[in-house]
């Protein structure tokens, strides 16, 4: 069987690691993510009410009260993300060799937010509600692509020994740019042009805190032992 | 003769244990699976919450995956 003990120690630090820096996204988010989204819903709600129907949200579907109960659901989605990314970060550190400290930590959290964030955001920024796009399943067809892509060029980047992989890694990180992202056939918003760029800057800043804080966090709780 | 490099084996493996070579089944054990376990584990998490197309969980997680810029809606 598996070295259970390795394992027991990989979650261990992958869900405390992923509990406080859901908890620390979420403070963050209230600065400016979640205002910004919460005025972005008041505009896609008049242009539902002129156009009359609602296609974005199901309005019959459960959903949580805007309140206090709207940021629980979203600490708890949160720390979900942050257990999962906690754990993939868990996994490639198990692989490579655990870090020596939380120092070390910060570089693979650098790498997963290029990764999951500003490579698949290049193609797909991040959108308030109420603003059209391509097909679903194909958007998220891409964004699979992408970070899929972006994780095997950095490696090779980083731990590649000849220059020929070094090179293609290179290639692999513009790779999805060059074939562009699923666009919708006419680009519209309900919200003003200053509100999604707002949405934008916002988020790059918060999941910038919150991929540090991951890796900084597994960095130190999943630590080479002396 | 055969048995000189199992002595020097031994040898390094007492001097020096923790640059002793790893058998392959080692890596098996300590690394690989453990590695893919908590990664398989870690995608269902972020399927669940970050893709899964169920109105209750897309509700539950709406702001979060906005936020991350997961493809929403």
């Amino acid at each position: 069987m598996f070295n259970l003990t390795t394992f027991r120690e990989l979650l261990t630090a992958a869900l405390w690691t992923g509990l406080l820096a859901g908890l620390l996204l979420t403070a963050v988010q209230q600065i400016q993510v979640i205002p910004t989204l919460l005025q972005a819903e008041v505009y896609e709600e008049q242009a539902a009410v002129v156009a009359n129907a609602d296609n974005s949200h199901e309005q019959h579907e459960w959903q949580p009260e805007n309140g206090w109960e709207r940021t629980f659901f979203t600490a708890v989605a949160n720390i979900a993300l942050g257990v999962g990314f906690a754990l993939l970060i868990g996994a490639v550190m198990c692989l490579r060799g655990r870090p020596g400290s939380w120092r070390m930590g910060l570089l693979w959290g650098l790498a997963g937010y290029t990764t999951f964030f500003v490579a698949p955001s290049l193609g797909l920024p991040p959108e308030v509600p109420g603003t059209t796009a391509a097909e679903l399943t194909d958007r998220q067809s891409w964004w699979l692509i992408t970070v899929l892509d972006t994780g095997f060029g950095l490696s090779l980047l980083a731990f590649a020994k000849t220059k020929t992989y070094r090179f293609f890694g290179a290639v692999l990180l513009a790779a999805p740019h060059l074939i562009s992202a699923p666009q919708p056939e006419v680009h519209s918003s309900a919200a003003p042009a200053e509100l999604a760029q707002s949405f934008i800057t916002a988020t790059v800043f918060a999941n910038a805190v919150f991929w540090l804080a991951l890796g900084g966090l597994m960095g130190q709780f999943y630590q080479k032992k002396s | 003769m055969s048995s000189t490099p199992v002595l020097l084996d031994n040898a390094q493996t007492q001097a020096c244990p923790e640059h002793r070579r790893r058998t392959r089944s080692e890596v098996l054990k300590d690394k690989i699976l453990p590695a893919m376990l908590a990664g398989m584990l870690g995608l269902a998490l972020l399927y669940t919450a970050g893709f899964a197309d169920i109105a209750p969980l897309h509700n539950t997680a709406h702001d979060g995956r906005h936020s991350a810029s997961f493809p929403c809606h």
